[in-house]
């Protein structure tokens, strides 16, 4: 569902990054900064100091960016923050991920809306899985709904995200798609990151895990446990090509957990198209290849006008879900 | 053996000029940032994530600088803990107890050399657990569901009671307080904004960092200020700074207490989600349960000072068991200290032993060098740091408040907060006046939401069944020594209390 658009999307921003990238060389920002909208060490914190350490590798930024966390609301100090007193600085990114687009799907950002901001461009995405414990007795993603449909209190499902977040909303997608009349009754048990739920999973406390990829990766390698369902288009390359789709199990279920950036709304255009077309040189680099390899990302590439797009359409989605299991009115 | 052939060759990769500079440089930073009240280890740790990727250090480089920043946080939190009643760092708080007392007795020289040989002593053993139990420690934490994570904070608060003040009931309302203020913010379990009269930047809750300056800190200010017509600083001039090194004797009384809280902080630091302040806070009541039998605990006793600090230096080290070995941040510096090693295209979890053991080990030999180091550094600038008493407050409250402000305004870049610390201030200073302990209230903010939310986790995976909570034997054992350290006070609390109520009268001794 999602990446039907963004299919679309990927090929327009083809077509757009080749024109931007000439005209846009024009603008050098000179104090470069990024705002992590939450405390050191998340995925906001990565983006930022990843993308902002490759960018001077590479020479795209001719000084380092600073990096700012400003954690609270998870994310929404941030937003409003760009929104009412940054405005119009040319210098300054913001990571965002789906999380932002949730949060922002579900009105959590009181009084700010997805249109305040200009969204830069995607650096990569995390698909979802869902995973069990290596010796469980669910085979496959079909099963593991069966069960869920027939008796909803026999699955705890643990995720890294609270209620009615991106870890909940995938499943839910899933158990949709399967047939799962009421959604709401999918018993979910939120946990501080996608590690403790994993770490609950090992033992023993829940029957399956919901995340990333990237944070269950560790996990398939030692053979803990096992994913039961990716929430990828097609198969995975690489060391994840033995992970079955959800698509191929007859769900047509599909999460990304993308990762990107956004940028004030008064930002120039100058030097929005200066972001856009530096960010679409890092992610066309090899060495951010290696990058998104080492991190468990796979590719997603929009950038400038795609991402927006991009951007807007799963809000819509996310808005549509979280209407039906009553998160929003 | 293969273990130590296996570290010899970490010493081997981190015994360099360049890297015994960097922990060097490490240490120092550490030091200072964990002594300032606000920026505590996960701060500094993330401050300097920039400096390692500019200098273009390599993976082990850059962990040497970062964990000795982050051992050097553990140690200075603990200075201005026992020199100003206020906390570096939330996990030095339980040092102020008895730390401050001791301070004010004329014992701060020897209070900061025995803080600095137990925060040692306790790295030390937690180093040596980190190398021989990894792999089996990480079966602990794997036995710690939703339930038992329940029964183990339920055991924190139940031995509360005796731990900052003589009056019970005070220190339940303070505890009481505290979780209260703990269920500010989003709840996980349903999405739902709880306290926040729709302000963004009460959505995460309040952060106790600024809760512990704000109530600490400026408090102290504002006493301070009261008390400027008197004449404050006719008590602060009385003080001397007494022998800067630990007597032998002291020592010795110690030791036990050093090596019983070194394993139980070790232990704690190995949960992820319990972390240091809970190895500090237990080790603390711990201790006080087993060996104060004359009731001087919270009046200056040694061993009050060496217990909270060798607890939390041991699960400072725990702390880095679920984060290698499983990939699980175990506390706020070490979730930092992940993302450091993701960046450097390293992914913890079961299998990094076998698949980076250059790293594993470099960083095990530079956790020793680091731990060397701070305690040859820290030994000597005891009397540096005691030098801080001889300013007058007059001089010394203006800096506080200083400090506070830009470290607090660093961290957050938020105004808002700021607003939060003053109203923390002013609720500490009223709180003081009616002679109510900080500590439980700390303890409540920080550990609230974890019990909370694992109480409704465990509930819910039982579909709503109570009995969950006494459903395997760990979590029964966690709730009978919960329970016992909770009935046995009150059974032999009265003689204990009435000597300790004599002794106050002597000393008309400061609670915190």
């Amino acid at each position: 569902m999602l990446f039907n658009a963004s299919r679309l999307a990927i090929a327009a921003a083809i077509l757009c990054t080749s024109t931007l990238a000439a005209s846009a060389q024009n603008y050098s920002p000179e104090n470069p900064e990024c705002i992590a909208p939450a405390n050191p060490g998340g995925g906001w914190d990565f983006t930022c100091r990843q993308v902002g350490k490759s960018l001077q590798d590479q020479g795209l930024l001719d000084s380092t960016m600073q990096v700012v966390n400003l954690a609270g609301g998870g994310g929404g100090v941030a937003f409003a923050e760009v929104v009412n007193k940054r405005g119009d600085d040319n210098d300054l990114i913001v990571a965002a991920s789906s999380a932002t687009a949730t949060r922002l799907a579900q009105g959590a950002y009181p009084g700010n809306t997805m249109d305040q901001v200009r969204w830069l461009a995607s650096i990569g995405a995390d698909y979802g899985v869902i995973a069990v414990a290596a010796d469980s007795e669910i085979a496959d993603l079909p099963q593991l709904l069966e069960i869920i449909k027939t008796d909803p209190t026999a699955i705890s499902l643990a995720g890294g995200s609270g209620v009615g977040g991106w870890d909940h909303l995938k499943v839910l997608i899933a158990a949709r798609e399967f047939g799962v009349q009421d959604v709401r009754t999918v018993k979910y048990i939120a946990f501080d990151g996608g590690g403790e739920a994993v770490t609950q999973l090992l033992a023993g406390s829940v029957q399956a895990f919901t995340g990333d990829l990237s944070e269950a990766r560790g996990f398939v390698e030692s053979g803990d446990i096992r994913v039961i369902a990716v929430l990828a288009p097609e198969r995975l390359g690489g060391e994840f090509a033995e992970m079955p789709t959800a698509r191929e199990q007859g769900i047509d279920a599909i999460g990304a957990n993308w990762r990107g950036f956004y940028a004030p709304g008064g930002m120039s255009d100058a030097a929005y198209d200066a972001w856009v077309a530096k960010i679409a040189d890092l992610y066309a680099s090899d060495a951010w290849k290696e990058v998104m390899e080492a991190n468990g990302l796979a590719p997603l590439d929009l950038q400038g006008a795609a991402f927006e797009e991009f951007v807007s359409s799963s809000v819509n989605q996310i808005q549509q879900i979280s209407r039906e299991i009553g998160i929003i009115k | 053996m293969e273990t130590f052939a296996n570290l010899a060759d970490g010493f081997a990769i981190a015994l360099t000029w360049q890297n015994l500079l960097l922990a060097l440089l490490g240490c120092f930073l550490g030091t200072v940032m964990g002594a300032l009240p606000g920026l505590g280890p996960s701060n500094g740790v993330a401050i300097l994530i920039p400096l390692a990727f500019t200098l273009g250090l390599g993976a082990t480089p850059s962990l040497i600088l970062l964990t000795s920043v982050y051992y050097g946080a553990m140690y200075g939190g603990r200075i201005s803990s026992i020199l100003l009643n206020i906390p570096g760092d939330e996990p030095a708080m339980m040092t102020c107890l008895d730390g401050y007392p001791m301070a004010q007795k004329g014992m701060a020289g020897q209070a900061l050399s025995l803080s600095g040989i137990a925060s040692f002593v306790g790295a030390f053993f937690a180093t040596w657990g980190l190398i021989f139990l990894a792999p089996q420690l990480v079966k602990i934490a794997l036995l710690f569901g939703p339930a038992e994570y329940f029964a183990l904070f339920a055991l924190a608060f139940m031995t509360l009671g005796g731990v900052s003040s003589t009056n019970q009931a005070k220190s339940a309302f303070a505890a009481a307080l505290g979780l209260g203020l703990a269920t500010v913010g989003v709840d996980t379990q349903t999405g739902v904004p709880r306290f926040t009269f729709g302000e963004v930047h009460l959505y995460d809750g309040l952060d106790f960092l600024v809760a512990i300056v704000g109530l600490f800190a400026l408090s102290e200010v504002f006493i301070f200020l009261e008390n400027r017509h008197g004449n404050s600083d006719a008590k602060k001039s009385k003080l001397v700074i007494g022998r800067l090194t630990t007597p032998l004797s002291m020592l010795k009384t110690c030791t036990p207490t050093m090596l019983r809280t070194s394993v139980l902080g070790f232990l704690a630091g190995v949960l992820p989600g319990a972390g240091a302040s809970l190895g500090s806070f237990i080790s603390y009541s711990m201790e006080k349960r087993l060996v104060d039998k004359e009731g001087t605990f919270g009046t200056g006793d040694p061993r009050g000072v060496a217990a909270p600090e060798a607890g939390n230096n041991a699960a400072a080290g725990g702390a880095l068991v679920p984060m290698l070995a499983l990939g699980v941040p175990g506390s706020g510096t070490t979730a930092v200290l992940l993302a450091v090693l993701l960046s450097l295209n390293i992914t913890p979890g079961p299998l990094l032993f076998a698949n980076n053991p250059d790293v594993v080990w470099g960083l095990i030999a530079a956790l020793f060098i680091a731990n060397l180091m701070l305690l040859a550094m820290n030994i000597p600038m005891v009397s540096l740091f005691t030098r801080l008493l001889l300013i007058p407050p007059r001089i010394l409250m203006p800096i506080v408040a200083m400090v506070s402000f830009v470290g607090i305004y660093g961290i957050s870049g938020s105004s808002f907060d700021l607003l939060v610390m003053i109203g923390f201030g002013v609720m500490g200073w009223v709180l003081r006046k009616l002679d109510v302990p900080l500590v439980p209230i700390i303890l409540g903010t920080l550990l609230g939401n974890a019990m909370e939310n694992n109480l409704r986790r465990a509930i819910t995976i039982d579909n709503g069944n109570w009995f969950t909570l006494i459903d395997s034997p760990l979590a029964i054992g966690l709730w009978v020594v919960a329970i016992i350290g909770f009935v046995l006070p009150l059974i032999f609390g009265r003689k204990v209390r009435a000597g300790m109520h004599q002794r106050r009268d002597e000393e008309s001794s400061i609670t915190d």
